[in-house]
């Protein structure tokens, strides 16, 4: 039966029948009306509950992530900045273990210097000879008036002027010699001096330069103690670095996979001659994985190495590892990078011998193997290059260590925050979804009555004509009781 | 969960991911499969300079691994005997390129020596070829005919066996056209679509290339 069959209730007539089905279908939908709207009503308000309650959970998940990223984000910051502290902390005791293990050859130093112009001093306040005690004798007797007319007082007098002067010159004389050696006492005393302002200018810059330490270590301390109160600012703070952070440390990953996709090309080719150049494992050349391997090995290494040096703190097991220990891991990973790197340089000259040999094939098969001969006369040049490159490349990409542990880092806190966004755009998307559901569903209502019109409309009249008439009879009740 | 049930899970991982790996069918090997056959019936001889043009390219194109062998097509070419020359690639890239070298010699030295043949067995010789490819056990194969594709028999030869040319490539190279076939182009016409519907009947997959400038295409797979 199709739905022609059903829908042609009058057979030679279609307009006759839909008007019949038209009817049928209305009244259908006017004596349901109530149940529909209902039906429609609370299968709208479920679906939105549903939404709405998905929302919440998101909410609820969004909060904890929030919670999470923002103690992940401290726990980091604080981390990083213990690390700064202890630096800063080393440094000092480095400074202070330094210029007091010198403090007591200084001090002796400046007590040797000191006593040198001391006794410098007291040799430069030595006075000067003093005059014969008999000059003041001569003087009393000079000073006698001359005798009038006695030309031996004169002469005596003039004797003692004259002995006095010559005695007056000498004393002069010796005291000048005195000041004169006092001036070059003094005068040597000067390196001396020298020597100490030098030595007090060094503990000066000492003193500075723990005094700029203690101001920066004050600034770390200050941010430490934000990061502790896990302040907005300093959440603020640690978030916007730990994005800077991603995207360097992204960039330069990105290079380092540059140089490890050069030093995979510089090996793959000779590790075919090793392990085969036919033999394929999941789809992929094994000479291309074996080579791939060396560079991962090789990173590994690096890792390590720069693990032991305590430069990266991505294993806690090897930072944890005593001093002892430790350094013979530094030599240990050391050696055997330097001799993977060695390897490589090998394995680089062998890329070209082969190079080399697969251009003379290529040449006879193409029949001109003349011009090989013109072309290989500066091939050392190329050789060269790849074994430098062979060997330095392992050790360039140890410090890929770095950039990997600011990566790993900031990943945590970038696809916390990343995580974040996406819940808070999911949560906005099911309210949204909800919300529309019951309006779709109060507009499915309408459109329910829309479709019944005509029912509803004569009902709507007869419900007006019920309540003239009511009204009409309780007028004229309230008249006739007047 | 128990982190004592952790390595069963990794292995039961691993081994539906080999079980997975393993119905997708048998494995095809990555390695190819090249058997040339040379007509040196009549005056096609004179095209063998082409011919080695053609196993050179093709020398140049295999690797570690791949098979290949050029043969003769004279009057019985369902023979061993009428392969010029044939090689596994070894394993080592710079082995491989002086057995490379090595074939090239061989093949020079043939087509200078070569004595033109009475008979045309190309038949026989896409047997043998189809023979020598399924024991090297190579994956992808190609045959590669390198001749007028007229097929002359002699007296009491049976040559009207089906081939098994499923998975095969066969590749008519260099059909030039005879002078028959420029009284009467129906016959070259319908000489290569014989030569089709035998390839294609067979499960095999025909190409014609003319145009030696176009090397490329020898061992493209469609």
């Amino acid at each position: 039966m199709t739905f022609n069959d059903v829908f042609m209730l009058v057979p030679s007539s279609t307009g006759l029948s839909g008007a019949i089905w038209f009817v049928v279908l209305t009244i259908i939908f006017y004596m349901a009306r109530n149940h529909a709207h209902k039906g429609i009503l609370s299968f709208s308000e479920s679906i939105h509950n549903a939404f709405r309650l998905s929302a919440r959970s998101v909410k609820l998940l969004r909060d904890i992530l929030i919670i999470r990223n923002r103690d992940v984000l401290l726990a980091q910051g604080r981390e990083a900045t213990e690390r700064i502290i202890e630096r800063e902390f080393e440094r000092i005791d480095a400074t202070v273990r330094k210029d007091l293990s010198e403090y007591p050859a200084l001090h002796r130093h400046l007590n040797e210097e000191v006593t040198v112009i001391d006794e410098s001093f007291k040799d430069s306040t030595d006075v000067p000879p003093t005059p014969p005690a008999w000059v003041k004798a001569v003087e009393a007797v000079a000073k006698i008036p001359a005798a009038k007319g006695d030309p031996t007082v004169g002469n005596i007098l003039e004797d003692i002027h004259q002995s006095l002067v010559k005695s007056s010159t000498r004393a002069l004389e010796e005291y000048r010699k005195a000041s004169s050696k006092r001036h070059q006492i003094l005068q040597k005393m000067m390196p001396h001096w020298r020597n100490v302002l030098k030595a007090l200018t060094q503990v000066d810059k000492s003193v500075n330069s723990l005094l700029a330490r203690s101001v920066t270590i004050d600034r770390l301390m200050h941010d430490y103690e934000d990061i502790l109160k896990g302040t907005e600012k300093s959440q603020r703070m640690l978030s916007s670095s730990s994005m800077t952070q991603f995207f360097i440390a992204g960039f330069v990953l990105a290079i380092a996979v540059g140089g490890a996709f050069i030093n995979f090309n510089l090996i793959a080719r000779p590790m075919s001659e090793m392990v085969g150049g036919a033999d394929m494992i999941l789809g992929f050349k094994t000479s291309s994985i074996a080579a791939l391997v060396i560079i991962l090995v090789e990173i590994s290494l690096g890792l390590f190495l720069m693990e032991s040096l305590r430069i990266t703190r991505l294993f806690p097991v090897i930072g944890a590892l005593d001093d002892k220990m430790r350094i013979k891991m530094v030599w240990i990973t050391f050696v055997f990078l330097f001799a993977l790197a060695s390897v490589e340089a090998g394995l680089a000259y062998m890329r070209e011998i082969l190079m080399e040999d697969d251009s003379a094939t290529s040449a006879a098969l193409r029949g001109d193997g003349a011009l090989l001969a013109v072309e290989s006369s500066a091939l050392w040049i190329t050789t060269a290059a790849q074994m430098g490159l062979g060997f330095i490349l392992p050790f360039a990409l140890t410090f890929v260590a770095i950039p990997l542990e600011s990566f790993i880092h900031s990943m945590r806190t970038v696809l916390g925050t990343a995580t974040v966004a996406f819940l808070r755009s999911l949560e906005w998307v099911l309210r949204v979804l909800g919300n529309l559901v019951r309006s779709f569903g109060k507009i499915f209502v309408h459109v329910y009555d829309f479709l019944i019109f005509l029912p509803l409309g004569i009902e709507k009249l007869l419900n007006k004509e019920g309540g003239k008439k009511s009204t009409a009879s309780a007028s004229s009740n309230i008249g006739g009781v007047l | 969960m128990k982190i004592g049930h952790k390595p069963y899970l990794i292995f039961l991982v691993v081994a539906a991911f080999f079980l997975q790996s393993c119905s997708d069918g048998p494995q095809v090997p990555n390695t190819r499969g090249v058997y040339m056959l040379m007509d040196t019936s009549g005056t096609y001889t004179k095209e063998l300079k082409q011919a080695q043009r053609v196993i050179n390219y093709v020398l140049s194109q295999l690797d570690s691994g791949d098979s290949f062998a050029v043969a003769r097509v004279d009057t019985g070419s369902f023979s061993e005997k009428d392969i010029v020359a044939k090689v596994t690639f070894q394993d080592q890239p710079s082995k491989a390129n002086q057995q490379k070298r090595v074939f090239r010699q061989k093949i020079d030295k043939f087509v200078k020596t070569v004595k033109g043949s009475a008979y045309t067995d190309i038949t026989g010789g896409i047997l043998q070829g189809i023979e020598f490819l399924n024991e090297a056990g190579t994956g992808h194969n190609t045959i590669l005919i390198f001749s007028d594709l007229k097929e002359e028999l002699r007296k009491g030869y049976k040559r009207n066996i089906p081939l098994s040319l499923n998975q095969y490539s066969v590749v008519a190279l260099n059909v030039t056209k005879l002078r028959s076939d420029n009284i009467d182009p129906k016959e070259y016409l319908d000489r290569l679509a014989s030569w089709r519907l035998k390839v294609e009947s067979g499960g095999g997959e025909w190409r014609v290339i003319n145009d030696m400038a176009r090397l490329e295409k020898i061992l493209q797979r469609k």
